[in-house]
């Protein structure tokens, strides 16, 4: 299959939202393909393990490997990974040339970094491999029990096992490899699986055998046990199988229903054969598993563009010495007797200066490295996963219920964290809990179900307060009774902050009160309950409507021991609380085999009737096909067609005289939809018993057919079974917020982040959850872009459907240019099929600018690729950093698709998890990972890469200067061992502490200013303006070290005792300098200063003054010319000491300047709350400290605030509209 | 400007007027109340609800309380247990009104070894000094740089003025009239006569010790060529003779055998001496202890004589006396000490006599050292030191003008603070207030 198949084909299998597991779909490729043919060459001889172990049918054994590398391959490949970065092959040229005399350092002094930084990642590499390779060993000694032959069975373990093994797997066990189902502990050959590992759902799935091989349920069956299988290659589709089993001189087909697969695990059974047919990597999890795109952070490819400057600068300075050089060398050296001229080699030949010339061009390329900062990369990559390590770490981000804390998988996006614009969020499962409440339902034309849902609850306080904002807005000020100056903005705080207290009390209330109350079932209406819906008008309506719901479903029933009623497990939360919901109406299902399902029915006399219902087909639910039907036979031989689906679905298919409700239902089911709840409309058809053997026939050839049009040909028959439905009702489910949602969205708001809710929900309920959300409130002006219908066909149509969207767009965007009123907002709804045509090249700009120009915006109707483009076309268009966050495979391609993939970690499945780049367990953590880590990150790795610059450029050049002094020769000042230690040791650690520990400001202020947040996105720390600020502040710094030095230390004695200053003395005073002047300047920079930076700024220039010591005191044949040279030669010396005074505070000084007028006349909000909190006005001034913190979120257009500010715009204006009238 | 965190914040409120015995949902729900209702350092308080009040307060608190030493007795019992926050406070009340039975203790148990330890490492809580830069601490800082290093400069300039200093440039005057157009064949010669004399006037009265330089310029002693041309453990001991593989193109003589001291440096040993006299009484030069004690004792070794020096075809400079172990040749040890710059002095000797005011030195060079070839100058240096070493007036004209502008960089910023005050911690200077149409630009 080619690459851009399989990438399609990931998109595809990760669009079963809801309803999702063992659903066959179409191949894509096209055509038939026989069994053999390319693509289905797989031949497995059962219980034949040795014929797999010689060619042609050779398959991997069922060994795991997920390493990286191997102990021979780990330091090939390591190396080859490390050296793929520029600035290390740079340094690995320049330690071999270091061999060479054309090196100005001694080898060691080369290596011994690069040796440190490389093999300090490999480390890290050979770490993670370890852990791997335990983890796999685990893994693969497993133990599972395998037949030997003769009907025994023994233990082995799970890396033994060979393609053709037959393996009994025992309950609660994991199956070691991708098994073909034989027989079970069940009569009926079916098991249970649980997929948690594969797809990350909880619910039980079920797996039938074929029944051919139900006999073969004890060890003695498989003495002589012999079958071929002929099945597809290996390959990822976990829900696609096909294949053929031949057995007994007959062929059967196989479907997904056999397919056991690898990582799973087996539930409720007590053990199952089965027949290996992929091992190890061909098992279809180990084919899934994919690496996510490896993404890097706007401020590290801002820093490539930096080191291309750096290496710019560095060529160009080693072209001015080389050239410099081989001039000197021309014409300068032969007069040089004492450098003996004549007797050269090429590098000093002054009858080739071009020669020398050139070799002084590799010479200074090694020279000057110094520029390019060889331990940036390392510090970076030890700073992020501190960084990493606080946000797992983080206790507020732990999640209590589920037990999840907050997980950076990727630590390489932190500071992207920091920055982000736009947030694309999923609905179901990130924003709602995908927790189902059976709320209301409509049976044959009437509305049953008083309780109301939270949303309508939220919405109807937020309507309440809309309207009645006089009163609250008095009873509010009373309540909190302050002394007021400014009435507006108090109150206005106040009561923002007591509404958000309110629905806090009031949902925790609400929960408390219905705790008692079923899990999944909050109706409330006595016509239904205790059977009086007998005495309802429609009641033979009525039982078919609570029949449809116990029969039609997929789920397992498992008896709770302690309370004697049922769990279900079901695939989808909505099936789940129907089933609760039929329970509780007195249909309780509780007995599923492989062709029955068995419900207890109540009547009003409390006996319970235990009926059976022959499930002769199950037509299953797909997000393609929206719907799901059984057809089954009741205990009077009545043939049954049950089905429920999307209410549009449904009502395509009515026969005529089924329409009898429609009428009203569709009213109900807009009511439900403005409510906020998910609904599905419930039908039947009584079938004839030939009527229904003929399509059987049908049926069961479609499905027979082996290859991959068996799946559009089953979609054909179950279209043909599928008509003609009498309407019963409908259904509606609540969708339950997520705890503190609205607060986070708010919070998020007034931070300046625009969020885009993405969802497969429908327009209604996309809407109502947006009320909930506050994204949407009254006054908003909603901009909705819908397709119109047409009835054309082909191309015309497509044109005039394209136009119409353009044109829609097109008066937006119109209407939004003449607003006047600046508080304006506008919210854009737009659906998934105008979105197809949306997204087209030639619209998606108009449909850009419309949308970025609106406050929030929801696109409902999306399919998971619709997500991933929106998000592309976010990211791409308006340039800004984008976040998706969302909780299920559909979210997949968005997660992987944004800047920031953020995952949900809940109870869903863990795809979402695994492709993202951090996991947190509930929405609300969003904000404090974006504003408390992602501001505290970005601004710590901007100011770290700024040093950086600085202190390497400080350093390299005052090499460069020296270079003037001794004809080009590239002498370096320094000793060998000082230039090593630089980046290594002596300025290493104290730029580490300021990236994984400096705060602007404490992380409550974060939350309380969101508005400090804009510092990141408006990218203030990590300009062009302030990178180059601080190269220029390195320039500075290198040419006050250098010269200030050489000035001082020129020819005189430096010492009482009448000793001149030689090379190593000027060096090391010069090394001092930087030493001191690097420090301290990261000590201005620090503004949070714990016992770690104290320890680390100070402590390295200790370190410094220790290094020379002991330095000084090893044998001079390592020091060379740096015996001693502290103790005795500069120790005793005054001039030394002041000298590093003076160049230090000379260094310093414009920085301190500078930052001091900043923020005496230009101070940014940091700087000014820093202030407050230094001089605890907040405290002193409560009030004021609260009119600020509500005035950083003014703009806002969107959120709780936004909603409560426009209310009192309106107020205000009323007030002013009396006060002109009197 | 510094200021710690660690001041006592208590931060104690009336929240709720029930009598102690509140029901658990109103402690609940106070706690929410209060959880919006308050700015200070939410996650870093403790939370407690006694007497009908919740009270907080923070950790860091060290200092009487009655929560504080509950909280330190239980960090003394060694108990590893969590300060309880505001959250788990909130968790705790309302699982004891949910949860049905003990049932649950396990589950809750796996669920929370995932849970983070607590430390205040982990959650970035570390107490920490906050120093901000107010007007006041720039101002105070400016002025006291200025203040220090004003007289810093004053004193250097001072030393530097008492040291006398005399300067005599002589290789051109040196050189006999009849060779000025042929200087180096002067000096390669090896007939001419090279002696010269010179005259020195003392300005000032030189106390003893008096130093003797000389000064060259011009001479690229840093030249890599030639500081890598040496061989340390060659100088350093007799058993390292042969290790002259550093040291090209001096080496090795002809036939192979190594050369003692080896390297250019070595070979391209001063020549020049000078005599003096002062009214025809000769003066004492002391040329003992001119070199550093750690080079004479360590890195030069007294088991190793020259050897094979200056025997080659080119002649460099000096000749060493073969007999004198190379720790005593304190001349070449001098010179082996490579200059950082091109222009450079060295140490010759020791004048250990006060030379008075006026008096007129004689000066007997022996004009050797070939500097003709390259363009560079020879200069005879007499100077006294001071505490700076020699005269060096930099040093205090750089600190008198970094502290002068330190004063000025102060006064400055009292003029403009005075003409444009900000009070601190002014909220109208926050983003949001300076530019009201739209801070989100």
């Amino acid at each position: 299959m080619s690459p851009a198949g399989r990438i399609k084909k990931k998109l595809r299998w990760s669009n079963l939202y809801t309803f999702s597991c063992l659903r066959p779909h179409v191949l894509e490729s096209e055509g038939p393909h026989s069994l053999g043919g390319p693509g289905f060459s797989r031949v497995v001889h059962c219980n034949q393990p040795r014929v797999h172990r010689r060619k042609p049918l050779k398959y991997p054994t069922n060994y795991i490997t997920t390493t990286k590398y191997n102990i021979i391959t780990f330091l090939p490949k390591a190396i080859f990974e490390q050296f793929r970065r520029v600035a290390n092959v740079y340094f690995l040229m320049a330690a071999i040339l270091s061999l060479t005399p054309v090196a100005p350092f001694s080898a060691v002094s080369m290596i011994a970094p690069l040796a440190f930084v490389v093999g300090l990642s490999m480390a890290k590499e050979a770490l993670e491999d370890w852990r791997r390779f335990i983890q796999d060993m685990k893994v693969n000694s497993r133990k599972i029990s395998i037949h030997k032959g003769n009907g025994i069975f023994a233990y082995k373990t799970w890396q033994k096992i060979r393609v053709g093994d037959i393996v009994k797997v025992e309950k609660d066990q994991f199956f070691p490899a991708d098994l073909l189902l034989l027989s079970s502990s069940y009569e009926d050959g079916i098991c249970y699986v649980e997929t948690m590992n594969l797809d990350g759902e909880t619910n039980l799935k079920v797996k039938r055998c074929l029944e051919v091989t139900l006999p073969l349920d004890e060890d003695g069956a498989f003495g002589d046990f012999t079958g071929t299988i002929r099945c597809e290659d290996p390959n990822p589709s976990l829900y696609t199988f096909v294949g053929s089993l031949e057995y007994d001189r007959q062929v059967f087909a196989l479907d997904p229903n056999q397919i056991l697969l690898r990582d799973s695990k087996l539930r409720n059974t007590a053990y199952v054969y089965g027949v290996v047919i992929f091992t190890g990597p061909d098992s279809k999890v180990m084919q899934n598993s994919t690496k996510s795109p490896s993404k890097r952070s706007r401020i590290e490819r801002k820093m490539d563009y930096v080191i291309y400057f750096l290496f710019t600068l560095l060529v160009l300075i080693s072209l001015i010495s080389s050239i410099g050089f081989a001039v000197k060398t021309k014409f300068d050296m032969p007069k040089a007797w004492y450098l003996q001229p004549n007797n050269t080699t090429n590098l000093y030949d002054p009858s080739r200066p071009a020669v020398a010339g050139i070799f002084h061009l590799v010479t200074a390329l090694i020279l000057y490295g110094y520029l390019i900062p060889i331990s940036l990369y390392v510090s970076i990559e030890v700073v992020k996963v501190l960084q990493a390590m606080f946000i797992d770490q983080d206790l507020l981000m732990y999640d209590e219920e589920t037990g999840k804390p907050a997980l950076a998988r990727t630590s390489n996006l932190n500071e992207e964290l920091g920055q982000v614009d736009t947030i694309l969020s999923d609905k179901t499962g990130t924003l709602t809990c995908n927790q189902m409440d059976f709320l209301k339902c409509s049976i044959a034309g009437v509305s049953y179900g008083v309780s109301s849902s939270e949303v309508e609850i939220a919405a109807a306080k937020q309507m309440a307060s809309d309207l009645d904002g006089e009163n609250s807005e008095i009873s509010g000020m009373s309540m909190h009774n302050r002394s007021i100056q400014d009435p507006w903005d108090n109150s206005r705080v106040d009561l923002v902050e007591s509404e958000i207290e309110l629905e806090t009390v009031v949902t925790s209330k609400d929960e408390k009160e219905r705790k008692p109350m079923i899990k999944g079932f909050s109706f409330q209406d006595s016509r239904l309950m205790n059977g009086n819906w007998l005495k309802e008008p429609n009641a033979d309506v009525m039982l078919f409507f609570f029949r449809i719901l116990a029969v039609c479903h997929t789920a397992i029933p498992e008896l709770n021991e302690e309370t004697g009623s049922f769990n279900y497990e079901a695939e989808s939360p909505d099936e789940g609380a129907f089933l609760v919901a039929a329970r509780e109406f007195g249909f309780e299902f509780c007995r599923r085999t492989q062709t029955s399902v068995f419900i207890r029915e109540r009547s009003t006399s409390g006996h319970p009737v235990e009926r059976e219902f022959k499930l002769l087909n199950l037509l299953e639910f797909s997000s393609k096909r929206k719907r799901m039907s059984v057809i089954v036979q009741d205990e009077d031989g009545q043939i049954f067609l049950f089905c429920k689906g999307a209410d549009s679905i449904i009502f395509d298919r009515l026969a005529k005289n089924g329409r009898r409700f429609e009428e009203d239902t569709t009213k109900h089911l807009n009511e439900y939809g403005e409510s906020g709840l998910r609904t599905l409309a419930l039908a039947y058809k009584k079938l004839e018993e030939p009527e229904y053997s003929a399509w059987n026939s049908e049926f069961l050839r479609a499905k027979t057919t082996i290859g991959s049009d068996r799946e559009a040909m089953l979609e054909r028959v179950s279209d043909m079974m599928e008509r003609d439905l009498i309407l019963v009702g409908a259904t509606a489910v609540e969708d339950k917020l997520q705890k503190g949602v609205p607060q986070c969205i708010d919070k998020l708001a007034q931070a300046g982040l625009k969020i885009w809710v993405l969802t497969g929900d429908k327009m209604e309920t996309a809407i109502n959850i947006g009320y909930a959300c506050s994204l949407l409130r009254q006054g908003m002006k909603q901009i909705c872009i819908t397709t119109m219908n047409t009835d054309l066909l082909g191309q015309d149509a497509k044109k005039a459907v394209k136009e119409n969207i353009l044109m829609q767009i097109t008066n937006a965007s119109q209407m939004i240019k003449l607003e006047k009123d600046p508080h304006a907002a506008f919210a854009l709804v737009i659906d998934g099929k105008t979105l197809v045509y949306a997204l087209e090249d030639d619209m998606k700009h108009q449909f850009l600018s419309l949308a970025v120009d609106c406050a929030s915006v929801i696109c409902c109707r999306v399919s998971p690729k619709q997500k991933a483009l929106v998000t592309r076309l976010v990211k791409e268009g308006t340039g800004k950093t984008t976040l998706a966050i969302g909780d299920g495979a559909n979210d997949v391609g968005m997660i992987q698709e944004a800047d920031i993939g953020v995952g949900i970690s809940g109870v869903e499945g863990m795809q979402a998890v695994m492709a993202s780049d951090f996991a947190i367990a509930q929405f609300r953590f969003l904000e404090r990972l974006l504003v408390v880590h992602g501001h505290w990150c970005y601004k710590r790795i901007a100011q770290m890469i700024c040093y950086f610059f600085y202190k390497n450029i400080a350093f390299g050049l005052t090499l460069f200067y020296f270079e003037a002094y001794t004809g080009f020769s590239g002498q370096s000042v320094y000793d060998d061992w000082y230039m090593l230690l630089f980046n290594v040791l002596l300025t290493s650690l104290p730029v580490i502490s300021l990236g994984a520990f400096e705060q602007d400001v404490s992380s409550e202020v974060c939350l309380q200013f969101p508005a400090l947040y804009q510092q990141g996105p408006r990218n203030l720390f990590f300009d062009w303006y302030r990178i180059f600020g601080w190269m220029a502040n390195g320039l500075y710094s290198s040419l006050i070290i250098f010269f200030l030095n050489i000035n001082i230390f020129s020819d005189q004695a430096f010492r009482a005792g009448g000793q001149t200053s030689d090379m190593s003395a000027v060096g090391t005073t010069m090394f001092t300098c930087i030493i001191w002047a690097v420090n301290c300047q990261i000590a201005l920079t620090m503004s949070h200063f714990t016992w770690i930076q104290h320890l680390f700024v100070w402590g390295s220039i200790g370190s410094w003054y220790i290094f020379l010591v002991l330095y000084g005191m090893t044998s001079p044949t390592i020091s060379g010319s740096a015996f001693q040279i502290l103790v005795e030669a500069l120790a005793p010396a005054p001039i030394y000491w002041s000298a590093t005074l003076l160049v230090t505070i000379a260094c310093n000084l414009p920085y301190l300047a500078h930052i001091s007028f900043q923020r005496s006349f230009n101070p940014m909000d940091h700087h000014v709350i820093q202030e407050i909190k230094y001089y605890k006005k907040d405290v002193e001034d409560q009030h004021m400290w609260k009119r600020e913190r509500s005035k950083a979120r003014q703009k806002t257009k969107i959120g709780f605030t936004a909603r409560v500010d426009a209310k009192i715009r309106h107020l205000k204006g009323k007030l002013q509209k009396k006060y002109i009238t009197v | 400007m510094e200021y710690c965190d660690r001041q006592v914040r208590i931060a104690r409120r009336k929240c709720c007027h029930q009598p102690p015995n509140l029901g658990k949902r109103k402690r609940r729900a106070a706690f929410v109340v209060w959880e919006e209702g308050d700015d200070l350092d939410l996650q870093e308080a403790i939370w407690t609800c006694k007497n009908g009040q919740i009270q907080r307060r923070h950790p860091s608190i060290r200092s009487g309380g009655e929560i504080e030493t509950k909280i330190e007795k239980r960090e003394k019992e060694g108990k590893k247990r969590k300060i309880p926050k505001k959250k788990d406070l909130v968790e705790m009340t309302s699982k004891g009104a949910m949860s049905s039975g003990g049932g649950d203790d396990a589950s809750a148990a796996r669920r929370n070894s995932k849970k983070p330890q607590y430390s205040r490492f982990t959650q970035q809580e570390l107490p920490a000094c906050k120093p901000i830069l107010t007007p006041g601490w720039v101002i105070t800082i400016f002025i006291f740089v200025g203040i220090i290093f004003i007289p810093i400069g004053l004193a250097s300039l001072f030393a530097s003025e008492r040291v006398v200093e005399i300067v005599d440039q002589y290789d051109k005057d040196c050189v006999p009239n009849k060779y000025s157009e042929d200087m180096v064949g002067f000096i390669q010669s090896s007939e001419t006569n090279k002696t010269c004399s010179r005259t020195l006037t003392v300005p000032k009265l030189m106390k003893s010790p008096v130093y003797v330089y000389y000064q060259l310029d011009n001479f690229y002693q840093n030249h890599r060529r030639y500081v890598k041309s040496r061989s340390d453990k060659q100088l350093r001991s007799s058993a390292y003779e042969k290790d002259t593989s550093t040291c090209s193109p001096e080496a090795t003589t002809a036939d192979g055998s190594p050369i003692v001291p080896c390297g250019l440096i070595a070979w391209s040993l001063f020549n020049d001496t000078y005599g003096f006299s002062v009214n025809d009484k000769a003066l004492e030069v002391s040329k003992k202890n001119i070199a550093w004690k750690s080079d004479q004792d360590y890195k030069f070794g007294s088991d190793v004589f020259p050897k094979n020096f200056q025997n080659g075809s080119l002649i460099g400079g000096a000749k060493l006396n073969s007999s004198i172990p190379l720790s005593e040749q304190e001349d070449l040890i001098v010179w082996m000490r490579t200059a950082a710059l091109p222009t450079f002095r060295k140490l010759y000797g020791r004048i250990e006599e006060d030379l008075e005011a006026n008096e007129k030195i004689t000066v007997e060079i022996q004009n050797n050292y070939n500097t003709y070839a390259f363009g560079g100058n020879k200069r005879l240096v007499l100077s006294t030191t001071s505490w700076i070493g020699g005269k060096n007036d930099f040093l205090g004209v750089a600190y008198l003008l970094v502290g002068g502008l330190c004063l000025f960089l102060a006064i400055s910023f009292i003029l403009m603070y005075v003409i444009k005050p900000r009070p601190l911690g002014d909220p109208s200077f926050l983003s949001w207030n300076r530019n009201p149409a739209g801070h989100f630009n």
